[in-house]
């Protein structure tokens, strides 16, 4: 097959929206000011969880300054129904409970009541005026103690759904699923080799440095007016006229610049308490999070408890496996343990599996996703017991990976069986790799390999193409930006329309003013919306071909487009020539383009990590890392390496720092990004990228998503590469110096 | 609450004055009363380094200075980096090296890096790395950063 060649794919142009972004004239949704505003403020939960008795607003209502109070108890409260929340569908009585809590606080953390105010000391002052009588429950706080018989319950009504059936029994276990390919307890009797561990991981933050904000307006016309940092306009668009009750018609959300989502930025929190809070005053109303409120307020992604068991027979061929997995939900139910049981064995070969899901409820944050949700657990988990394998057996680590590779026609035990898929690939690419090869000297230091897949999301988006006079084109978009996807749509648009990408003005547009566009998630949006600009491009071409047909008097079909130059036997006019004769020839041309691909197509991402263990200290300085993906067809390179290196660096402080450290009682100890340690520049080694193209055949110019299945192999990587440095296996997130400690002193007895 | 105190100083060259409450924070004053939202609010408790200015050339985080406390200095915010219409180079190799992706923490890494280039012209990797600790990136994994920032050192040494 031949490659093809490309004008404006693959190359690096400077994106459309920089210069606003190095000079400070972006918008991002804290810097919405309108006329009249006021500030709001919200109050939170001190106890994780409690039974609210009664909550008095009369002394914060009476400061001076204070123009409105509310509490759940303002807000509609109709039947319960499904409702999608952006990457699923959830019941409405969750999202509404976690927006303000009804009856009971189910976290520390979890928002109460909020006031409007005309500064924001002043909201913050009378938001701490609020009385609220608690009942103090007991809490649980991991999902082993969550599931145990005697533990708290978090929700009186919650029904286990075992195995697709109610089970009528009330417990934190939302929903515990089984996925089932041949027959691993027979195979196991089979194998040579077997390998069954338990990990534990801690519940981490997407860490966006941009916290929440939400600035509504609910005009005199009953239409509210929604200015927010979010990575689906639609979504809170669709959730805020859920929670308040009104035809979605009503409600128009601008999305702002968003500073950072990573997942976290899909949920909808405060966005219905500033259009209720206008909605009392009669004024536009500004909500900003604090740092401490995205901490213990927002959802940050599972911890997880689970075990992994793979069996290989004397060649290294792995005939069984099976993994048991059990996630934090945090307060509401849905834990994304669902793709972390798709991407649990995802990346083998593996005739025999069986997986168990526990979707647990306990009394944290709500939990959201996070790049790639799910899957860095559970990766964490195999990839060190395929090491462990690859160990006992006496193989190389990669060659163990490439023998049972997944490839195309790999049944996986969820269901889907693979197209064409880029394992093998990225596996021999990392083998290839001079890294994988190059000599590491020196003592308490080692190499350690991991690999991890995402599915990703495809999901429907629009975009419109005008047709400028000069030959420019302005294209409107949903998706919010939050890489520099406005540019690598763009260039897809360019490439069919044969002009260059600088002649593309992208804009992402109010809900409104574009066709319905899902979140900017699951590294969808240069595919998805990078589609909908392909068909909206191709849609521009065909009128186009029509007005040169009806200048030139042939047919339509007789009418050739290449390289930006219409032709017609020796009749030749470029895109830019005709631009200008739109007026006289019919008027403008808008192209469209509307899609909802069938399938995304994943990407496979590996990871190779050299570090040195200091044995005095357990602290681990990260030497050198690499990061492999395949990204079908790389439209920008640059941006494809700042995913793949994003993402390296937050699955790197995941590994080696980053955790909510709790209190017996369920308060964040560490609810600061001093406390709460991500990655800083002197942390981190520069990231080297190496970049697989394997055509995705579910899009036309072969994209494959990559913002987020670089996130899945470094815990692994660097857990492989800490046992090889210092000895010690870790099955604890995060490896920091004290669980190292703790771990080469229990080898030492 | 006492009243408003004026404040005299001078931001990006030029002369200001401003009212302010005496509890309102430099990060304050620059955003909700001078309309100055290029400095950007990431922590409000100087961990993330998004708000950092210069004070009399100085890198801080304005969400820990007060705002009565510029009376009389010299403050620059990434409004003030640019040469007139000509972007300064460390806000070109951003641009070119794609240092940025969500974009919220890069005025506060040009303004910093600035004040490293002011002092040192010829940093290497590690000095980068140090000085740009004050601030986090989430996006990045910081790698195109601290190659915009060599890049901006090379140019401006030529």
């Amino acid at each position: 097959m031949s490659t093809p060649t490309y004008s404006v794919l693959g190359t690096r142009p400077i994106r459309h929206d920089g210069a606003d972004k190095v000079t400070g004239r972006a918008i991002y949704g804290a810097d919405v000011h309108l006329t009249g505003m006021l500030h709001g403020a919200v109050l939170r939960s001190p106890h994780a969880h409690a039974r609210i008795l009664r909550i008095d607003t009369v002394k914060a209502a009476a400061l001076p300054g204070v123009k409105a109070v509310i509490t759940a108890a303002d807000f509609p409260q109709g039947p319960d129904r499904i409702v999608d929340l952006g990457e699923g569908d959830t019941p409405l009585s969750y999202i509404r409970g976690n927006v303000l809590a009804i009856g009971k606080v189910l976290y520390r953390g979890h928002a109460v009541a909020a006031v409007a105010a005309t500064n924001a000391h002043i909201a913050e002052q009378a938001a701490g005026l609020i009385q609220v009588e608690y009942e103090v429950l007991p809490c649980v706080l991991t999902a082993p103690d969550a599931m145990r018989e005697d533990a708290p319950i978090l929700h009186e009504d919650l029904e286990t759904t075992e195995l697709g059936k109610k089970s009528g029994k009330v417990s934190n276990v939302a929903v515990h699923f089984r996925h089932v390919l041949g027959n691993s307890e027979e195979a196991f009797a089979q194998a040579d080799v077997v390998v069954e561990r338990t990990f534990d991981t801690a519940t981490v933050h997407q860490g966006y440095i941009e916290p929440h904000n939400a600035t509504a307006l609910w005009n005199e016309d009953g239409r509210i007016h929604v200015w927010c940092s979010t990575q689906g306009s639609f979504v809170v668009r669709d959730v805020t006229a859920c929670i308040l009750d009104v035809p979605v018609q009503r409600v128009r959300v601008t999305p702002t610049e968003i500073g950072g989502g990573f997942g976290g930025k899909i949920p909808v929190y405060i966005e219905p308490v500033a259009a209720m809070l206008s909605k009392k005053t009669g004024r536009p109303v500004k909500v900003l999070m604090s740092r401490r409120e995205v901490f213990e307020g927002t959802g940050p992604t599972p911890g997880s408890h689970m075990t992994v068991k793979m069996g290989v027979d004397k060649t290294g061929r792995m005939i069984a496996a099976q993994a048991s997995l059990a996630y934090e939900a945090g307060a509401y139910p849905g834990a994304m343990v669902g793709p972390g049981g798709m991407c649990v064995f995802a990346s083998y070969n593996i005739a025999n599996v069986t997986i168990d899901g526990y979707d647990v409820v306990v009394n944290k944050p709500s939990t959201a996703a996070y790049r790639a949700p799910g899957a860095t657990n559970a990766a964490f988990a195999t990839e060190t017991v395929v090491d462990e394998i690859a160990e006992k057996l006496g193989m190389d680590p990669m060659e163990l990976r490439l023998m049972n590779a997944a490839k195309e026609g790999t049944r996986r035990a969820d269901g889907p069986k693979y197209r064409r898929i880029c394992c093998v690939e990225v596996i021999e690419a990392m083998k290839n790799h001079p890294h994988y090869s190059a000599p590491l000297e020196g003592p308490n230091r080692g190499r350690g390999v991991a690999v991890g897949f995402w599915f990703n999301a495809a999901l429907p988006s629009s975009c419109t193409i005008s047709v400028n006079a000069d030959g420019s084109v302005n294209l409107v978009e949903g998706s919010t930006d939050i890489g520099g996807t406005r540019t690598s749509i763009a260039m897809q648009a360019a490439e069919v329309l044969g002009i260059a990408v600088e002649r593309v003005n992208p804009t992402v547009v109010d809900t409104d003013s574009v066709g319905f566009t899902g979140v900017t998630g699951g590294s969808r949006t240069t595919f998805a919306t990078g589609y909908a600009a392909y068909e909206a491009a191709q849609d521009v071409v065909r009128q186009m071909k029509e007005r040169v047909a009806k200048i030139w008097e042939v047919e339509a079909s007789a009418v050739n487009f290449e390289k930006g130059a219409f032709s017609a036997g020796e009749k030749s006019m470029t895109f830019a020539e005709l631009s200008e004769k739109l007026g006289s020839t019919g008027g403008p041309v808008v192209g469209r383009g509307a899609v909802n691909p069938r399938s995304a197509g994943g990407s496979f991402s590996g990871a190779i990590a050299d570090v040195e263990v200091d044995p005095e200290t357990g602290r681990v300085s990260v030497l050198r890392f690499t990061s492999i993906q395949d990204a079908g067809k790389a439209i920008h390179p640059s941006y494809v390496e700042g995913q793949m290196q994003g993402g390296s660096a937050q699955g790197i402080g995941w590994a080696l720092n980053e955790e909510y450290y709790m209190s017996p009682d369920g308060g964040m100890m560490n609810s600061s990004l001093l406390d709460y340690r991500m990655p800083t520049a002197l942390d981190l080694p520069m990231i080297d990228t190496c970049i697989v193209e394997v055509a995705n055949p579910n899009h036309p110019f072969g994209v494959r998503g990559v913002g987020e299945a670089n996130i899945v192999p470094p815990p692994a990587a660097l857990a492989n590469a800490i046992y090889r440095a210092a000895g010690v296996r870790m099955n604890r997130l995060p490896m920091k110096p004290s669980a190292i400690m703790e771990a080469i002193w229990a080898k030492g007895n | 609450m006492p009243g408003k105190v004026l404040v005299n100083t001078t931001i990006n060259g030029e002369a200001t004055d401003f009212r302010c409450e005496p509890r309102q924070s430099l990060l304050e004053c620059l955003r909700d009363i001078l309309q100055l939202t290029g400095t950007k609010e990431g922590c409000n408790d100087g961990n993330c380094g998004a708000c950092t200015v210069l004070m009399d050339g100085r890198p801080l985080t304005a969400c820990l200075v007060l705002g009565v406390e510029a009376e009389g200095r010299n403050i620059t915010t990434i409004e003030g980096i640019a040469r007139g219409s000509k972007l300064h180079p460390l806000q070109q190799a951003f641009l070119e090296e794609a240092a940025l992706q969500c974009g919220i923490c890069t005025p506060g890494f040009i303004v910093s890096a600035k004040a490293l280039l002011d002092r040192d012209k010829n940093p290497s990797e590690a000095d980068i790395r140090l000085w740009l600790a004050n601030n986090l990136c989430r996006c990045t994994g910081y790698d195109k950063i601290v190659r915009a920032v060599q890049k901006a050192a090379a140019e401006m040494r030529a």
